[in-house]
């Protein structure tokens, strides 16, 4: 048993995904064909036995509402356990006050209420796994104010753009945290993900309000980490940033390959989501697949090469869906070539035969479109 | 308790001899079918997609599977405050315990459960056959004819109608006539062993049924033909679609291939008709590099690298490198290793085919392959 209140944050402002964001927030992104990447976020918390946890959603909440129910497929106790989504009242000002800080001031109740003494803070949009029990061992062992989760990568140059890095010193401590602006390969990423006490929680919320009215935790955390024993603990295997629509496409990309995937799908910490109670998927005679990801309901006639094919997905006679992700319940027509392209939920690829990029450029199709 | 007008009771009791080593430890309701389901997922989710919100199971062979599965209602969306399943299986009574002696004396002894919800019908169904059917549908017949019983039938080619129980009705639906497994059927109206009851009518001919000396307490033996016998009202409903009832290693294996090559027939990608089903927490299906997949029906979890042809994987089956799956049926989490052939059979669950092996054969009867080899 772990006395941690879960809180899964909001993503970085800087998170964006061009064309996608536009009909969801970030954390009901569908993400390798069945899942949405609030789903690893919760998985790990309630595989380490957090109990209770709060959602903070910034904008549409429809689908992150819908997705998560009660909670009870991601093992969240219905009557000790809560999933509570709680979401920030829009500032009339502008959208720049609408950050994380603002959203905990209004909930404010149900954080001073909780009978936690500790929260473990994180956003959705960083895919990994990790067992919470081992952050909380070591936090109570270093007797550090915050612990902050973070990966140390070999190709900073290429991803993890506009992420926090830290800087530490010998024994994890964290010197420093500054924007990861790819000039260097070998970094300490932050996983924006940080484990405190429940007081000092409460504490930086007001401290960051009274700063200034555009602070978010991680600025106030920034500002403060000379003052705090802020200790940095390793996450070890697969980690990915979901910060850009190039990052989801590449993150997808690299996952259609079982090898890499098997560190984040293991058998011991399961990732849960919800079902969709849709049948196996369908494999016609005319069916070629190759180093793909397929959901189930999907009905498939054409050729799938390195490809993530998500849930009732549609395929044709003759098509082939090169290097793309194609999202829940959409069609590809007959004789239709794809090659890097997103296709948004329920939209239809038919007229168009050709839609063939080349890797530096990814096309996007928006949800329930005709092509 | 609110009062309901339908509540239905699923005779869950069977073995399957037949089935093999498939029904050692679970009883035939429980085996499985279809990629990810199990038999009795299908008249449970017909009972959930028809508004029955109250359903009793009647175990009794091997039932501990049987019972822990079906008791997790929610699959089926039937938690809802005024709905469950029920788990009934034999129990012990003051006047000692007894075993279910058949398949009327499995709702005879649950009388009492069923008379909770003061239902006006019951509607008697069997745990052991694939099928999707409205029993809606089938109660409105049973209203407009003023039934006191509505079996529900489905046309056999005659060639086969000895197999099975015969009903002989008028045009109107009215049945004169019950055959078991008639020499020369008259008609080629084979029950399907789901019958509407109006409650008050049933429960009175189980009570009078416990004093018959010589009665087997099974529904098709001595209650419908004590029915037409006493000249009550039944009536046929009639059904189309598919049907089947798979009691051989041979027709388990061939309702699973039904699946590849008669798609539209059961058709488990209808949404307006969903099968429901246990919801594994497994990633989503892998075809790897080496992966060549033709004519196949393959479930979440699956990591494919090898050959697969004209076959059904079922949830979490890893077929590696260089194997070759034909004409086959691999069950929850069976594994083919690199190099195994494997063709025209059914692999239970958590078998693994080691490197190299090869089972089964090019035609004859299929093989149930059980033990790892």
């Amino acid at each position: 048993m772990i006395n941690v209140l879960g809180i899964i944050n909001y993503d970085d402002a800087s998170v964006h995904v061009a064309g996608l964001e536009n009909y969801r927030p970030i954390p009901s992104l569908s993400f390798l064909a069945r899942y949405r990447l609030i789903d690893f976020a919760l998985s790990n918390m309630t595989n380490s036995g957090i109990k209770r946890i709060q959602v903070y959603v910034k904008h549409k909440p429809r689908s992150i509402i819908e997705h998560l129910g009660s909670g009870r497929q991601y093992n969240i106790n219905s009557k000790h356990g809560k999933l509570r989504i709680l979401t920030g009242e829009d500032s009339i000002q502008s959208e720049a006050y609408n950050h994380d800080i603002t959203a905990f001031l209004q909930n404010m109740r149900f954080i001073e209420d909780a009978n936690q003494e500790y929260v473990m803070i994180m956003p959705s949009h960083m895919i990994y796994t990790v067992d919470f029990k081992g952050v909380y061992k070591q936090h109570l062992e270093t007797k550090a104010d915050v612990t902050v989760l973070y990966k140390t990568v070999n190709n900073a140059h290429e991803s993890f753009m506009g992420v926090d890095t830290l800087k530490l010193d010998d024994k994890k401590q964290v010197l420093e945290i500054e924007k990861n602006r790819g000039k260097y390969k070998n970094r300490h990423i932050s996983l924006a993900a940080y484990m405190m006490s429940r007081e000092l929680f409460i504490h930086l919320i007001h401290l960051a309000d009274n700063i200034s009215s555009l602070y978010t935790l991680r600025d106030v955390l920034q500002e403060q980490a000379p003052l705090l024993k802020m200790i940095g603990f390793s996450v070890k295997g697969y980690v990915a940033c979901i910060n850009s629509l190039k990052e989801y496409f590449r993150v997808n990309m690299e996952l259609t390959d079982y090898n890499i995937a098997k560190e984040l799908f293991r058998d011991e910490w399961p990732i849960h989501t919800r079902t969709s109670d849709s049948c196996p998927a369908q494999y016609t005679p005319t069916a070629r697949v190759n180093c793909s990801i397929v959901a189930n309901g999907c009905f498939i006639e054409g050729t799938v090469v390195g490809s993530v094919i998500g849930r009732g997905v549609v395929i044709k006679k003759g098509a082939l869906v090169e290097n793309s992700i194609v999202l829940e319940g959409s069609v590809i027509g007959e004789d239709v070539h794809l090659k890097n392209v997103v296709v948004d939920k329920s939209a239809v690829v038919s007229k168009v035969k050709e839609l063939v990029s080349d890797d530096s450029k990814i096309l996007y199709v928006k949800r329930q479109d005709r092509v | 308790m609110r009062k309901h007008n339908m509540i239905a009771m699923i005779l869950a009791g069977g073995r399957g001899t037949r089935l093999l080593d498939l029904t050692n430890k679970v009883a035939k309701p429980a085996v499985y079918f279809g990629g990810k389901y199990r038999i009795i997922d299908f008249p449970l989710s017909n009972c959930a997609n028809s508004n029955i919100s109250v359903i009793g199971v009647l175990t009794q062979y091997e039932s501990v599977l049987l019972n822990s599965y079906v008791a997790q209602d929610q699959r089926w969306g039937l938690d809802a405050k005024d709905s469950g399943i029920y788990v009934l299986p034999p129990r012990e009574k003051s006047e000692g315990f007894g075993l279910y002696r058949g398949t009327a004396d499995a709702i005879t002894q649950n009388i009492d459960f069923v008379d909770q919800y003061e239902p006006d019908y019951v509607l008697i169904l069997s745990g052991d056959h694939i099928y999707k059917m409205d029993y809606d549908a089938m109660l409105e017949d049973h209203k407009r004819n003023k039934a006191d019983v509505t079996i529900a039938v489905l046309e056999v080619p005659l060639k086969e109608a000895s197999r099975f129980g015969i009903m002989n009705a008028h045009e109107d639906g009215r049945i004169y006539e019950f055959e078991e497994k008639p020499k020369q059927p008259k008609s080629n109206l084979a029950s399907m062993g789901i019958y509407i009851f109006s409650w008050p009518l049933l429960k009175q001919a189980l009570i009078d049924d416990l004093s018959v000396e010589d009665s087997n307490h099974d529904f098709g033996k001595d209650i419908i033909p004590g029915f037409l016998n006493s000249g009550k009202r039944l009536f046929t409903h009639r059904f189309k679609g598919y049907w089947k009832d798979v009691g051989t290693i041979d027709s388990l294996w061939e309702a699973n291939m039904d699946l590849i090559y008669h798609r539209d027939e059961l058709n488990l990608a209808d949404p307006s008709w969903k099968i429901y089903t246990e919801d594994i927490t497994v990633p989503p299906q892998y075809m790897g590099p080496n992966a060549s997949i033709e004519n196949a029906y393959i479930n979440q979890g699956c990591v494919v690298d090898g050959t697969v042809i004209n076959s059904v994987l079922f949830t979490g089956v890893k077929v590696d490198k260089g194997a070759v799956v034909k004409d086959s049926v691999l069950m929850p989490f069976s594994h083919i290793k690199s190099n195994a052939f494997v063709q025209r059979v059914i692999v239970a669950d958590d078998v693994v085919v080691e490197e190299g092996s090869k089972v089964g054969k090019e035609s004859g009867e299929i093989d149930l392959i059980s033990q790892n080899c």
